[in-house]
């Protein structure tokens, strides 16, 4: 029961600076939409806007056909996984309590369970990890906990908001593939905010280009990468290609 | 003397008339006032001494702050009785000044003021104590010697530019330095506000050469100072008199007339006397009341008795000879209990102040626009110098505990309101920012994010405001509030840094001990990862 969102001419201001700029798309239940662009782009504010920390007017954000503003918003996010860049753990929480969150916040009866079930699945041991504090994981292991955290409630939309940018190389590609492995087995829709688009061509269906507040272009990611609409897709492309083929030459 | 002795009689006979009648004594004790220097607590004491002999019950409030301070609590009922001065009750009370015919006749002045006193505030003035203690200009007697000085006018003709030290009270008022700068065209090289405590020592330090004083003060004395004779008759008669509320001169006349036994019985040369006593040779005020009373034959035959012992044991030592720290020693059992005096006043307005600030900020937290304006209206508070805010409270609250405590509330609010709104509103935004987005309503975020990690913020700032408080608490001795602060303020009076010294070190020592044990208390409270996150954050 993946979700499926729907953007409809969404237009977005903060004071005088347009965020977006009449933006439409769609991302297909179980899918994973990246969204690609430099900083000031608009991207956080188009994730953002599908858990209303941002309200979209005007214009309309639809999750499962459902108009986001006619949701209570709390109960809305409730339903939709976030995992932000820093990870955004409470330091004086034990990583089990942090896990819990959504679970604690539904008043589930079995949050420890849904919480140890979601740790495993992250790939940290729950008997190792569940009492220890922020402070005492690596980086790599508190963007597992958030992500962790994000699926504990059995969540069926994920946002992910640059939350594997911050981590080195290898922890990087180790959480790439944890991400990935738990998409196939969890099928949830994803939306995946990034800078970098090897990562998206590594982790996603789609990809958006968004530049100046518009979408350059949304096309599947080989159609994207073998078929740029504009120069500035093109010069991204490029640019990613010349990446990788420099470390091939070595 | 002969004339206020004829006055005295005068404005007896209608108080015995009612003490004839049997008046019924108060039920709660009579409290006794002082200001803060030497002759004023001898007065009270002496007053104090006389009441308890005469079976009343009493209390002392000793040291109120200024004269507004004590008139205020008079006129309010909050005290009974303290010693005051024509003069001061003509200018700074009244707000009147001087007549010619006032200056002919001192007689005039007090029945002026004593009728305007009664008629304006209720407050009667028993008959003048007999001795006058007016205002004095006084120089180092070889400042005297050198330049020919005997009156003003002969400071008015000479060329001599002197640096002058005045109280800042004096230095403004029309019957001070400025109505005295007219009145003889005087000309000095620059006015400089003092300490009435710290004049005398700068005199004799040769920091200034010419400063006010009173005519009785045992001080001129002890420096070998000399007066300049106010040959123009420019300041006001300063006749000391008891001034009485008028709860006290309603309810218990017989007590009027016990105080009266003193009308017209002291004279400058006795006071000058006592007040050396006190102010150079440091005796004990209880002592020299004492025998002040016994002198003038107003004591029983046991305290005459217990006056003579006394004496005795003064001529063996000399009070001022004695080392601080055996001093200290001897008044250890005093200075416990002025500590557990000092004790409630901070604690009881910390509990307050935290009970206002922190669930206030709370709130604010979430209103900033409303927060802002509230912390401002709190700073404002902080910048109203402490012994004006005791003093605005005298009209609501009296004097005492009450007041000084309501003032240290006032004062705590600051440091605990801002700890807590700042960092409430600054905790952890991305922790913040994660918990909005996966869910969690803003109550849930302020109790399972924002206090918690506010905690070490927060208790710092009640650090702050408990050190603050134990400082400023020492100001509520002003109001006669207690506490450590009664020493100071008493050997500042006196010019007795001894004195001082132990009221202030203990006031230190518990600033430390309460700084130190809320660090204690702090990193027991709070939870060992959030120290850690602190300090890697820091």
């Amino acid at each position: 029961m993946a979700l499926k969102l729907r953007v409809s001419s969404y237009t977005h201001r903060y004071a005088e600076v347009v965020a977006l700029s009449d933006v439409s798309l769609l991302v297909p239940a179980g899918s994973l939409l990246a969204i690609v662009g430099e900083s000031g782009s608009g991207k956080t504010t188009l994730l953002r806007s599908f858990n209303r920390m941002v309200e979209p007017a005007p214009g309309a954000v639809f999750v499962d056909e459902v108009d986001v503003t006619s949701m209570d918003a709390v109960l809305l996010r409730r339903r939709i996984g976030y995992v932000p860049q820093s990870g955004g753990l409470l330091p004086h929480w034990t990583v089990g309590r942090n896990v819990a969150l959504v679970p604690t916040l539904l008043d589930q009866a079995d949050r420890d369970g849904a919480a140890r079930r979601a740790l495993e699945r992250c790939g940290l041991s729950p008997s190792v990890y569940f009492g220890r504090y922020p402070h005492e994981l690596s980086g790599g292991q508190r963007q597992r906990v958030a992500l962790a955290r994000a699926l504990a409630a059995e969540q069926q939309l994920l946002l992910l908001d640059e939350s594997f940018s911050a981590l080195d190389a290898i922890s990087r590609s180790e959480l790439h593939d944890v991400f990935a492995d738990l998409r196939a087995t969890l099928g949830f829709t994803a939306v995946l905010v990034t800078h970098d688009l090897g990562e998206a061509a590594r982790l996603a269906d789609a990809v958006a280009v968004m530049r100046a507040g518009r979408i350059e272009q949304l096309a599947a990611v080989r159609a994207l990468m073998h078929a740029p609409a504009t120069d500035y897709v093109t010069m991204l492309v490029d640019r990613a290609r010349n990446t990788a083929q420099r470390l091939v030459d070595v | 003397m002969t004339r206020m002795a004829a006055t005295i009689t005068v404005l007896l006979m209608p108080l015995q008339s009612i003490a004839a009648q049997g008046g019924t004594p108060l039920r709660a004790p009579i409290v006794v006032a002082s200001k803060p220097f030497g002759e004023s607590f001898l007065l009270a004491e002496m007053f104090a001494q006389l009441l308890e002999r005469g079976g009343r019950r009493v209390e002392r409030k000793m040291g109120l702050g200024a004269t507004d301070v004590a008139f205020q609590a008079i006129r309010g009922n909050r005290a009974d009785v303290y010693p005051e001065y024509t003069g001061t009750g003509l200018i700074a009370v009244l707000g009147d000044s001087l007549t010619s015919a006032m200056r002919a006749d001192p007689r005039r002045a007090f029945t002026y003021v004593a009728g305007e006193s009664l008629r304006r505030f209720g407050v009667t003035w028993l008959p003048p104590l007999g001795f006058e203690n007016g205002y004095a200009i006084a120089v180092r007697r070889e400042t005297a010697t050198r330049y020919k000085l005997r009156t003003l006018s002969d400071l008015a003709a000479s060329p001599a530019r002197l640096p002058a030290g005045f109280t800042a009270d004096f230095i403004g008022r029309n019957d001070g330095w400025v109505g005295l700068q007219r009145a003889y065209g005087l000309q000095v090289a620059g006015v400089r506000p003092l300490a009435p405590a710290i004049k005398y020592e700068a005199l004799n330090q040769r920091a200034v050469d010419l400063i006010d004083g009173y005519s009785t003060d045992g001080l001129l004395a002890r420096f070998d100072l000399v007066t300049l004779e106010d040959d123009l008759r420019f300041f006001p008669p300063y006749d000391a008199a008891a001034l009485v509320s008028p709860r006290l001169a309603a309810n218990d006349p017989g007590a009027l007339v016990i105080l009266t036994a003193l009308s017209g019985r002291l004279t400058e040369a006795d006071m000058r006397g006592w007040n050396q006593a006190i102010e150079v040779n440091a005796e004990p005020i209880p002592a020299v009341a004492r025998r002040a009373l016994a002198s003038l034959g107003l004591a029983d035959s046991a305290t005459v008795a217990m006056v003579q012992q006394e004496i005795a044991g003064t001529a063996a030592r000399d009070g001022r000879a004695q080392g601080f720290w055996s001093f200290f020693w001897d008044r250890r059992g005093e200075t416990l209990r002025l500590a557990g005096e000092h004790v409630v006043l901070v604690a009881v307005a910390l509990l307050f102040a935290l009970l206002v600030a922190v669930p206030m900020s709370l709130w604010l937290a979430r209103r900033p626009r409303i927060g802002e304006v509230v912390l401002q209206l709190f700073a404002v508070v902080q910048t109203v110098p402490s012994i004006a805010l005791l003093v605005f409270m005298i009209p609501l609250l009296g004097i005492g505990v009450v007041p000084a405590i309501v003032a240290l509330w006032a004062y705590a609010l600051l440091p605990i309101a801002r700890a807590t709104y700042t960092s409430v509103r600054l905790a952890d935004p991305d922790a913040v920012s994660a918990m909005t987005a996966m869910g969690a309503t803003p109550r849930q975020q302020l109790w399972w994010v924002r206090v918690p990690l506010s905690a070490p913020v927060i208790l710092s700032g009640i650090r702050t405001a408990a050190v603050l408080t134990v400082g400023t608490a020492t100001l509520g001795a002003f109001i006669g509030a207690g506490g450590l602060g009664e020493p100071i303020v008493t050997g500042l009076g006196l010019a007795d840094a001894r004195l001082v010294l132990s009221g202030a070190l203990p006031a230190a020592a518990m600033a430390v001990l309460v700084d130190a044990s809320l660090a204690l208390l702090s990193r027991a409270l709070v939870p060992p990862h959030l120290r850690s996150m602190a300090t890697s954050k820091a």
